[in-house]
């Protein structure tokens, strides 16, 4: 009791002034509301000023924008697992091992972060286009990447490749390899050490990375422009799709297709701030395992 | 199953961590590596489980060469000092752990668990989370967890090394029993003397990645091979002196030393444990020296005493009884006459 209320005190004498904390919390308050409440609230009341017939008319009427909906449900996901087992076999790597070149790994994951979307989407034409790289080759077997569904996958994938990776190091390095050693010492195969002692420890951390990343997947603009040539009905996703009625004038379709993935958005949102309360949740008590050792 | 260690060295970087270091325990035996820390007690232990790899030497379990196997496949139990229990399974699925990897039968787990939890008293606890159990409850976890697939070699990192006091003595009194009942070769690591020589049969004193003596804790302490055990033993005053022609000079105490007849003078040490000095408040013959009362603590079971002697420029220890203490009614200040009963001369080596 004593100390709680000394360490009050104390948290008390380190804060700054009443008004600095009100103005702080007040311009923070305004820009969000500015830059995101507001756009994403004129989302839904655009996607709804027709009333709902026109909203579902709108978003299942036109086959081009059906189209849409579904190749993103088929880029997506294939995206997602693929990044599942890289971002898996990297963070493992970095968070159990140390071997020459671990720096390197780890600032080269964060790449696709600092680079622009649309030189990833350049880099791939280089390399796949028909005058690119591998072009002749491609050609020569009759494999499309480039305009076609593997470019999407692709460009997909380098763009959320860091996403994983990124939310499973930390959480791997917390947690240490204690466990994973002792399981080991009591004689688990490696199979059985990943499904019986890795995989419950991370599970959290995992379901929240690759809810993040499908939501990243799922509104990739930038690389995905670049190598999908724009072909409405074939390569167009969800925000090509998006990006193609807005410039036709259709803005009621343009917000319709808009508002799925501003609820997409919400609902990882939701997700993710509840994983994170439980991941964090597991770091503390293992943390307090290790530091009261000995208490009752 | 006996264990044999020969000639392992290992190395981290510069860091000499074990040199040449030889070793064997007998099957059924219970045996302390006591050292200070970074003195290679660990880096030992985790070389037997093989959790570390020598980097030269051998590693015998029975007659069978273990240096290049596997910690799996030793098929050793390992309790490791922070416990490291499967924080998301509970009490019952921590120790099935051994038994599930190596497909046991359900009613074969199911037995051999239960029985392993009463063994470790902790039934009723069975569907808790280690989250949910005090420290000694979690110890004896990861004990019953590394006993589970019936092993023939038990390695104890600091086991005690993170309760506090009261459990501590608890549970090592109980590890004893544990041993006495189940026989199983078991290495334990630890820093602490009073611990190492109230649970184990033989103690190995580890210093700077080498052993400076092997024997049971009486021996030990009863002929410490040399100062540093002397040292790391505790409760010791020592004096500087030389030996010469048989005869051991500290002051002007004087003691018969037959192992060294040379008519060169030789310096020495001499190490006097804090209860067998005597304290004496007037002459009575014996080669002593004088000094002055500078504290006194009356701590239990014996009474702590410090005194300074001036002509020397030492300070002693010395531990008296309550009757002794009670009988010479010393105070801070007094001056009184100090006589060893018993002491260990150490000639230095020529290096020094």
């Amino acid at each position: 009791m004593a100390e709680q209320t000394l360490r009050r005190v104390s948290r008390r004498a380190h804060e700054d002034p009443t008004w600095v904390k009100w103005t702080l919390i007040s311009i923070a308050l305004t820009i969000m509301t500015l830059l995101v409440v507001v756009p994403l609230v004129d989302v839904f009341v655009e996607a709804f000023a027709a009333g709902i017939g026109t909203y579902w008319q709108n978003l299942t009427g036109d086959p081009d924008t059906r189209h849409s909906i579904l190749l993103t449900l088929m880029v997506a996901p294939v995206a997602v697992a693929l990044n599942l087992v890289f971002g898996l076999a990297a963070a493992w790597a970095i968070a159990r091992f140390k071997f020459p070149g671990r720096a390197f790994l780890t600032a080269l994951i964060d790449l696709p972060i600092t680079v622009s979307p649309v030189v990833v989407g350049l880099f791939l034409l280089l390399l796949f286009g028909l005058q690119g790289f591998f072009g002749p080759w491609l050609r020569e077997h009759d494999i499309h990447i480039v305009f076609a569904y593997p470019g999407l996958v692709m460009a997909t994938c380098f763009v959320t490749f860091p996403v994983v990776a990124r939310e499973l190091i930390p959480l791997m390095e917390a947690l240490g390899a204690e466990e994973e050693i002792a399981a080991v010492s009591l004689g688990a195969k490696p199979l059985q050490l990943w499904r019986m002692i890795t995989l419950p420890n991370i599970k959290w951390g995992l379901l929240y990375g690759v809810i993040l990343c499908n939501a990243r997947a799922m509104g990739e603009f930038g690389a995905v422009f670049v190598v999908s040539g724009h072909i409405a009905g074939k390569t167009d996703t969800m925000p090509l799709r998006i990006e193609k009625l807005f410039q036709e004038y259709n803005l009621p379709g343009s917000f319709a297709v808009a508002s799925v993935l501003a609820l997409l958005a919400l609902v990882t949102l939701l997700v993710k701030t509840t994983l994170e309360w439980r991941t964090r949740r597991e770091i503390e008590e293992h943390k307090r395992m290790l530091t009261l050792g000995g208490e009752a | 199953m006996s264990i044999t260690v020969k000639n392992v060295t290992k190395r981290f970087g510069g860091f000499v961590a074990l040199d040449d270091v030889s070793l064997e325990v007998p099957a059924g035996e219970l045996l302390a590596l006591l050292g200070p820390s970074g003195s290679g007690k660990t880096t030992l232990l985790r070389i037997i489980s093989g959790l570390e790899t020598a980097d030269g030497g051998t590693v015998y379990y029975q007659d069978e060469d273990v240096t290049d196997a596997a910690v799996r496949e030793r098929n050793v139990g390992f309790v490791f000092q922070h416990y490291a229990l499967f924080r998301h399974m509970n009490v019952f699925d921590n120790v099935a752990f051994g038994l599930r990897v190596r497909n046991r039968s359900r009613s074969e787990i199911k037995n051999r668990v239960h029985e392993l939890i009463r063994l470790v008293q902790l039934e009723g606890l069975e569907r808790s989370l280690p989250s949910q159990l005090s420290g000694g409850q979690r110890q004896r976890v990861a004990l019953a967890r590394a006993l589970a697939a019936q092993l023939k070699v038990l390695l104890l990192d600091e086991p005690f090394g993170a309760l506090d006091a009261k459990v501590r003595t608890e549970l090592r009194q109980w590890l004893r029993r544990l041993h006495d009942e189940l026989h199983v070769t078991s290495v334990f690591v630890t820093h602490d003397q009073e611990e190492a020589f109230e649970v184990s049969d033989r103690v190995v004193i580890m210093n700077k990645g080498k052993i400076e003596q092997i024997g049971s804790p009486a021996e030990i302490f009863e002929r410490p091979a040399n100062p540093f055990v002397m040292d790391f033993l505790g409760n010791v005053n020592v004096f500087h002196g030389s030996v010469q022609s048989g005869r051991a000079t500290l002051g002007n105490i004087e003691v018969a030393y037959p192992e060294y007849m040379g008519s060169q003078s030789r310096t020495a040490m001499a190490f006097v444990r804090s209860h067998e000095l005597e304290i004496l408040t007037s002459k009575n013959g014996r080669p002593s020296l004088e000094a002055k009362v500078t504290h006194v603590n009356p701590a239990r079971p014996v009474v702590k005493v410090r005194v300074y002697s001036e002509a020397f420029g030492v300070v002693l220890n010395v531990d008296l009884s309550w009757e002794r203490f009670n009988e010479l009614k010393l105070n801070a200040g007094d001056t009184v006459y100090v006589s060893p009963r018993q002491m260990r001369v150490f000639v230095q080596d020529y290096a020094i």
